[in-house]
């Protein structure tokens, strides 16, 4: 396989603080004490040493060297300032590196953000053009992929209506198609499918996954890592500015997750008051049955979620939904009000409630879990959705009790029944071969659990 | 400015050094400006071309129009006051078809300098984002500018033609045939200028706000509104020394059939047009590689 990126010891340092003070005078005067050789006259006294030297700067990546091999599609992950997109930025030549350098091979498209240059008094159709020749098409190429990104975008009817009439969601549907439809050697994606809703992402990553089939060299950039553990072959997990670990994607990412479990860690979360919202969640905890704050339980244990809500305006149909997800973005297991039959949250007067799910004992397996709430209602004010708190809160499971214990794997806790009665051969050939029914005898009281 | 040249290679051979299509380093040379790949970019260039032209005029009433109203109001402006309240000469030619040529040429300099100078604060947020060669928005502003100047030279030919058979003291001279090398030198000196500024831009700020001042201050230091002729003995310096000036008076002696210019003083004009464009394209070249991190 040929290597078609050659990233070789790229270093990208920042200045601190205020770029050049921004006036011409202190750069001239500065300028004019360095030809005299004397000290810079805008330094404060005992700064000399750091202003020029390591102090002022800050090293977003350093010393960064991997090879992208021809067809392979990359992973990148890290947390937020591990310097991934000054990574990016410098593949995409929108800025340069300090030091090191990149050797590619072929034609390069980056994507770091959909809809680059939309224009907001264009129409659809003429945004398609435009953006398509800034990220790198020919108006040949645009005009003969017209249709299809029409097709995949699904706003036919609106093509030519100003994109700034279109709703968020159809603006980035168009902005995603066009850049779907890119044919460039090598693509580099940023983030951009934390866009649309959940049947368009569903859509983007199909999509994804067969530019990624087409031998397309691909490196993408996410915090979406079932995303990248469905995309992705190989990995670099990137951290203060250089690289922690690098390999298939399943133990890179297995790495980097155990690194981070201890982040999100929120058994209680409190919500800025926002009084333009009908609706909103301003607190929320996990609990044990008694009440008592609790962020690590035992399988043994309910669980319980408890929201702390102020209805300030009536919301017809308002209605939430709860999803629990492992830690690796894997959903568990998914509710909505509209379980207990009826629907508790619709048409609640103004005043302040609690809401509480109850999770029964031994519903989930051992692992760390988010739980990501979301209230809407088809007649809500602002669409759809009336208030997202998303994930606002976090807790694990351990279960030392069982034999099988926390190296039980699956979705689920439960410890189901294992029964055993005797075999009996006659009340077998006696059931199938006549039709004479035989009086069964009393059930056999020797089940019970292996682990009991 | 080998690493520049795009080379297909063919898939299943092993390649080694010297096959890259691209290389990225920190350093790049004053003269490595890369005007070969702008090539590549022609697409876009009309593109924004066309962009700049079609939403100027979006959810406006008279739409394209304005391309004529405006220098015409302009014209009307500068006859009022400059021919009939201060009476300036205008080489004895009908002051509005005077002021016209001296607007329309103006205005084609003068949004050159002033737009392209904003190509890197302006276009931050998609320059941020995606690559392409960074000249490409200068060349479509001095284009969709091209444009705007065919349109209102066609305003001009219907009032020539209208004072001609009036009988109007105007005729067009053999200078015509110079129109493009003046064109070419008017859009040199904004595309130059601009993309000087604009480099200098992304570091001092304050140059932006002296773009306004400095190109109303230059109008009235070059032969625009009154002739070089009417200038005071004493200030004829100024004239000489502004590259400007042989400029405006060639397009008038081609379009009016009056002006005070010789082949010698452009051909010292268009020298100093190539010195600004060189000096644009090394500050533009040097900039453009990291003024993400300033901007």
């Amino acid at each position: 396989m040929t290597t078609v990126i050659s990233v070789e010891n790229i270093s990208k340092a920042y200045r601190l603080g205020v770029i050049s003070g921004g006036t011409l005078k202190e750069d001239v005067s500065r300028w004019w004490a360095r030809l005299q050789g004397k000290a810079d006259p805008n330094l404060k006294i005992g700064e000399e040493h750091h202003a020029r030297k390591m102090g002022q700067q800050f090293w977003a990546l350093k010393d960064v060297s991997f090879d992208v091999k021809e067809g392979e599609v990359l992973g990148i992950v890290g947390r937020n300032g591990a310097g991934k997109s000054t990574l990016l930025k410098i593949l995409s030549q929108v800025t340069t590196p300090t030091s090191g350098q990149i050797k590619i091979m072929g034609r390069i498209a980056s994507l770091l953000e959909v809809g680059t240059g939309f224009h907001p008094d264009l129409t659809g159709r003429e945004n398609v053009f435009l953006n398509g020749a800034i990220l790198g098409m020919t108006k040949a190429e645009i005009r003969s992929k017209f249709d299809e990104i029409v097709a995949f975008s699904g706003i036919e009817e609106f093509i030519d209506t100003p994109v700034k009439r279109y709703s968020s969601g159809m603006y980035v549907r168009l902005a995603f198609a066009v850049a779907a439809h890119l044919e460039p050697e090598i693509l580099i994606i940023d983030e951009v499918l934390a866009v649309g809703d959940a049947e368009f992402q569903k859509k983007c990553l199909g999509k994804m996954k067969d530019v990624a089939g087409h031998g397309r060299t691909v490196l993408f950039v996410s915090h979406n890592l079932s995303a990248v553990r469905t995309l992705c072959s190989s990995c670099i997990w990137v951290d203060s500015g250089s690289i922690r670990g690098s390999g298939p994607t399943s133990q890179v990412l297995d790495n980097y997750q155990r690194s981070s479990t201890s982040e999100v860690d929120a058994s209680e979360a409190v919500l800025l008051e926002d009084p333009n919202k009908q609706f909103q969640v301003l607190k929320a905890r996990v609990t044990k049955s008694s009440g008592e704050l609790c962020s690590e339980f035992l399988c043994d244990e309910e669980i319980s979620l408890e929201l702390f809500c102020q209805v300030r305006q009536l919301v017809p149909g308002l209605y939430g939904y709860l999803q629990i997800s492992r830690r690796d973005g894997i959903a568990v297991l998914e509710s909505d009000s509209f379980d207990p039959g009826t629907n508790p949250v619709d048409g609640l007067s103004c005043g302040e409630y609690t809401f509480t799910v109850t999770l029964p004992a031994r519903s989930l397996s051992p692992g760390d879990y988010v739980a990501d709430f979301s209230f809407a209602s088809p007649m809500g004010l602002s669409g759809h959705t009336v208030d997202n708190p998303g994930e606002i809160l976090s807790f694990s499971v351990s279960d030392p009790n069982s034999r099988r214990g926390n190296n039980r794997r699956g979705f689920f806790g439960t410890l189901l029944a294992w029964k055993v009665s005797p075999y009996s051969p006659v009340l077998r050939t006696i059931v199938t071969e006549t039709d004479v029914p035989i009086p069964v005898e009393s059930r056999p009281n020797t089940s019970r659990g292996v682990n009991s | 400015m080998s690493e520049n040249i795009r080379i297909d290679v063919p898939k299943d051979k092993s390649v080694g050094e010297g096959v890259w299509t691209t290389i990225i380093s920190p350093h790049r040379g004053w003269l490595d400006w890369r005007l070969d790949q702008l090539w590549r970019y022609r697409d876009l260039v009309s593109l924004f071309v066309w962009r700049d032209f079609v939403s100027a005029y979006k959810q406006t009433l008279l739409g394209p129009a304005w391309h004529i109203i405006q220098p015409l109001l302009t014209t009307l402006t500068f006859t009022v006051i400059f021919g009939r309240v201060a009476k300036l000469s205008t080489d004895g030619v009908s002051p509005f078809m005077f002021y016209l040529v001296g607007t329309i040429c103006w205005t084609y300099f003068s949004s050159n300098l002033s737009k392209i100078s904003n190509t890197f604060i302006s276009n931050a947020h998609l320059l941020g984002k995606v690559y392409f060669h960074r000249l490409a928005i200068p060349i479509s502003v001095a284009v969709s500018n091209l444009i705007t100047f065919g349109i209102q030279l066609g305003i001009f030919g219907v009032c020539f033609l209208f004072q001609h058979f009036r009988g109007g003291n105007i005729h067009l001279s053999g200078w015509i045939f110079c129109t493009p090398i003046l064109l070419l030198m008017l859009a040199g000196y904004g595309l130059g200028g601009g993309i000087i500024v604009s480099a200098l831009t992304t570091r001092y700020r304050d140059l932006a706000n002296l773009v306004s001042f400095g190109i109303t201050l230059a109008m009235y230091g070059t032969p625009v509104i009154y002739p070089s002729s009417s200038v005071p003995e004493k200030f004829h310096w100024v004239i000489r020394l502004n590259p400007l000036s042989p400029v405006f008076e060639g397009f008038r002696l081609a379009f009016l059939g009056v002006g005070d210019v010789n082949a010698a003083q452009l051909a010292v004009s268009f020298g100093m047009m190539v010195v600004v464009i060189t000096v644009g394209l090394m500050l533009f070249t040097h900039v453009e590689r990291t003024f993400m991190d300033t901007v």
